[in-house]
């Protein structure tokens, strides 16, 4: 029996364009992309060159410092692009698809009967590996640690967010084959984090694993607040974390012996007509995946949730990570006494607009207006309200700015990433860039401590 | 509002770097975000932020201060018919008062809001919101009677010494309105305190039976002269406000109203607010059974909520933000403190009538060994579960 963790904390931002749950196929993308900027702390080197030929499955490009993570292709095709940045920064490895994709080869089997190098083996070669991520620090999993435990989050609670149980109903087998290679992976145990008030009748059916359900607003649904509710970190300890669209990638990768990335995007966002579910392959080309046209000129895209994703432009190529398309109102107006009018179509957490006469239920229309001017430090109490964590926000993030790396470990840095910590920038009435300010501090970290 | 969009637009090369006009910047850019809410978009990071800023939050405290503002200015008309004798109607009461207070308010926003937009202009940043709550609150606290110089001199010593010289709005270490105050009660003594300075008289003579003193002076008077006498003000009048006292302190009720908005909006810690009251409280009854003169054994303890500023100091003093305790759990401590020395300092101590003042930048100095205490059990929290 699974136990039911009770939070209270937390936000839900009532967006506008949920996803309908219908299913489509999207139009086969013209290029797709792996693009390093999608794993912080990356530093890249290339595998192929611009005018190579790839099969879904071989690499692009590798970790330089743990050369056997591999980033691998999802398609067949020509490397047609190497984009670079400032300092020729890699951006962007884009691959011209074949119209029929050619797989590169794996080995298949029964997790069951592999041993844990052979799985380890297998993901780092086929590119699945990097579906991985390491707590603390939120970076990709290190091939030469063995996690303490390895936990799931089944539900994501960020506005608008792909529902799971949905999107992966056909799934159980492969989540299946998928939760054994983990659980081959640590000497620990395999957590799924459930939503309390959902069926769950595909993750609630998986074995050999731990469940634990959780209730409560957003980031309920993160797993770095349901590690932090099941086993907090530790300095010292490594967690490591996946997704469960990922897990069911590393099921087909065991079933079938090939890379197939595939990927359900929920597309969301108020100015979409009709918001609903696509299936299509990571690193797909935005323009395939949206199903009607939008105004990309006075809209932003972006790759993920609005709390924590990417802008991207209407021909550039989903995250590595994302499940979830937003598009959002491009906020770059003037508004005359904006902050003295009662604000009733304004949602806002605290009670300043007098958004909250209306119904609960209500959703709301929301751009990328900043609403402001960065300021100092002022109210207090705001972000501890959104963060359901034994954690203090600001004096963390304070002794970040400054530089302290014992307070930092003090206060608790190895137990958060962006996404844990968003909410906070949402609310904060000084505009602080929070999650920039975060990033910073484990940047430092990584490069102090190791 | 499309023309003044345009013409704002039209004006604005002059005050960028190399326009001629480049020198007033921070004062061109402060008008121009009081008129519209920027263009600025999110850049890195979440890509929606809430619709508050802190000219909203600031705005909603100034909303939370009008009824008391309003009932102070009623009070002082009330006051000055009591005290020369004269019968008025309703609006002739506020009107007096609303003409005694304006030029207070003008004047301590003049001043401040200049000292403003000058450092503002010498650092190069942006002008920040903070007085405009500052501004009010300062002749809010100051007796009706306070010279406007001296308004003037205490806005620019508490702005520049109080708040510039720590780098601005959100670095201040006491509460800048409280510092104007306690400015003035110690450099001049006899223009803040005694019985002449309550009262607006307007020239006319008072009658004879007319004393401008205070509840709180009067309480105070009983540890001398052994007999508790408030004067002829029932608790009703101290609730509603009808009672001499400083301009904007006066009416619980209004303060109360005031409460609720802060609350309610999610503006002013509703902690700090019950904590004062529940440590009052505690010193108060302690002194209501085991108290050695009158004051502390014939007035019940709830008498200090509703005379003098407690009540106000308690929900807009003691819950500014930035000179707080800003641990959630440093909160309690905070305001339980700050009720249990303003009551002392109230009581045993008949020099300062008035222990809110005192009792607040006592604890505004303790805030952060306050918080550090609370960090540090976060710490020693986290230890011992990496421990275990």
């Amino acid at each position: 029996m699974s136990n039911v963790i009770k939070l209270k904390k937390g936000l839900n931002i009532p967006l506008q364009g949920e996803a309908e749950k219908t299913m489509k196929k999207a139009s086969p993308s013209q290029t797709y992309a792996i693009k390093p900027t999608d794993f912080p702390g990356l530093t890249p080197k290339l595998s192929v060159k611009e005018g190579a030929t790839v099969k879904a499955g071989s690499p692009l490009f590798y970790d330089k410092s743990n050369p056997e993570v591999k980033f691998t292709s999802p398609v067949s095709g020509e490397v047609v692009a190497v984009v670079r940045g400032e300092r020729r920064r890699i951006l962007e490895v884009v691959v011209k698809a074949d119209n029929e994709i050619v797989y590169e080869e794996f080995q298949k089997g029964s997790p069951s009967s592999l041993k844990r190098e052979e799985i380890k083996e297998s993901l780092l070669t086929s590119g699945l590996w990097p579906m991985l991520k390491m707590r603390p620090y939120g970076i990709v999993a290190r091939p030469a640690d063995t996690p303490k435990d390895i936990f799931i989050s089944c539900f994501d609670s960020a506005p608008l967010a792909s529902d799971y149980e949905f999107v992966l109903a056909e799934e159980q087998k492969h989540f299946q084959v998928g939760i054994d290679a983990l659980s081959k992976l640590t000497d620990g145990s395999v957590h799924l984090g459930l939503p309390a008030d959902s069926s769950n009748k595909m993750f609630g059916a998986i074995q050999g694993v731990k469940t634990t359900k959780f209730s409560g607003p957003h980031p309920a649904g993160n797993v770095g607040v349901q590690i932090a509710h099941i086993s907090p970190i530790n300095k010292g300890d490594i967690y490591w974390t996946i997704a469960p669209q990922d897990v069911v990638n590393i099921g087909r990768l065991f079933e079938k012996g090939i890379y197939d990335a595939k990927r359900v995007i929920a597309l969301t966002g108020s100015p979409l007509k009709s918001p609903e579910y696509v299936e299509t392959l990571i690193g797909a080309n935005i323009s395939s995946v949206m199903q009607e046209s939008i105004d990309a000129e006075n809209n932003r895209i972006i790759s993920g949730d609005v709390l924590t994703g990417t802008q991207v432009e209407i021909d550039g190529h989903m995250s590595f990570y994302s499940n979830q398309v937003t598009i959002l109102p491009e906020g770059n107006y003037y508004e005359m006494f904006g902050w003295a009018l009662p604000g009733l179509g304004k949602f806002s957490p605290s009670r300043t607009f007098f958004s909250w006469l209306g119904s609960k239920a209500r959703k709301f229309t929301m751009d990328t207006n900043f609403h402001g001017e960065e300021r100092a430090f002022v109210v207090t109490g705001e972000y501890e309200k959104v963060l359901p964590m034994d954690i203090l926000p600001v004096q963390l993030f304070k002794s970040i700015l400054v530089n302290d790396i014992d307070k930092m470990e003090q206060l608790g840095i190895y137990e958060v990433i962006e996404e844990d910590i968003a909410l906070c920038e949402y609310v904060c009435t000084s505009k602080i860039d929070i999650q920039k300010i975060l990033r910073d501090g484990i940047n430092t970290m990584i490069k102090e401590l190791g | 509002m499309k023309a003044l969009r345009n013409w704002i637009d039209k004006q604005k090369p002059q005050f960028e770097k190399g326009g001629k006009l480049h020198m007033f910047k921070s004062v061109f850019g402060g008008f121009e975000t009081f008129l519209f809410v920027p263009n600025h978009t999110t850049k890195i990071g979440s890509h929606v932020r809430d619709y508050t800023d802190l000219k909203r939050t600031m705005s909603m405290v100034v909303l939370a201060l009008i009824p008391a503002l309003l009932v102070g200015m009623y009070n002082i008309g009330y006051q000055h018919n009591l005290a020369v004798g004269a019968t008025a109607s309703f609006m002739e009461t506020f009107f007096y008062g609303f003409l005694r207070v304006l030029p207070a308010i003008i004047v301590s926003y003049g001043v401040g809001l200049g000292v403003e937009f000058v450092t503002a202009q010498l650092k190069g940043h942006e002008i920040h919101e903070g007085f405009l709550v500052s501004g009010l609150l300062i002749p809010m606290v100051m007796p009706v009677n306070t010279p406007l110089w001296m308004i003037a001199v205490s806005v620019a010593f508490s702005v520049v010494f109080c708040k510039e010289v720590f780098g601005g709005t959100g670095m201040n270490i006491w509460n800048p309105a409280l510092v104007a105050r306690a400015f003035l009660f110690f450099a001049y003594p006899s223009q803040m305190s005694g019985e002449s300075v309550w009262v607006s008289l307007g020239g006319e003579k008072a009658i004879d039976a007319f004393s401008g003193a205070t509840p709180l002076a009067k309480a105070a008077e009983a540890v001398t002269t052994g007999t508790l006498d408030l004067g002829n003000f029932s608790p009703m009048d101290a609730f509603l406000g009808f009672i001499p006292g400083s301009i904007g302190e006066t009416s619980t009720l209004a303060i109360l109203i005031g409460a609720v908005i802060l609350i309610w909006t999610g503006i002013g810690s509703w902690k700090i607010m019950v904590s004062t009251v529940l440590g009052a409280s505690f010193v108060g009854i302690l002194m209501n059974l085991f108290g050695s003169n009158p004051y502390m054994t014939d007035m019940p303890f709830w008498y200090h909520f509703i005379i003098g500023g407690f009540a106000f100091g308690a929900v807009f003093m003691a819950t500014d933000p930035v000179s707080a305790a800003q641990t959630e759990k440093g909160k309690w401590y905070y305001g339980f403190i700050i009720g249990v020395l303003a009551v002392i300092i109230r009581v045993m101590n008949p020099a300062y009538p008035e222990g809110m003042m005192l009792a607040i930048l006592l604890m505004n100095t303790f805030a952060p060994l306050i918080d550090h205490g609370v960090v540090s059990g976060n710490i020693k929290r986290r230890l011992k579960r990496a421990k275990a």
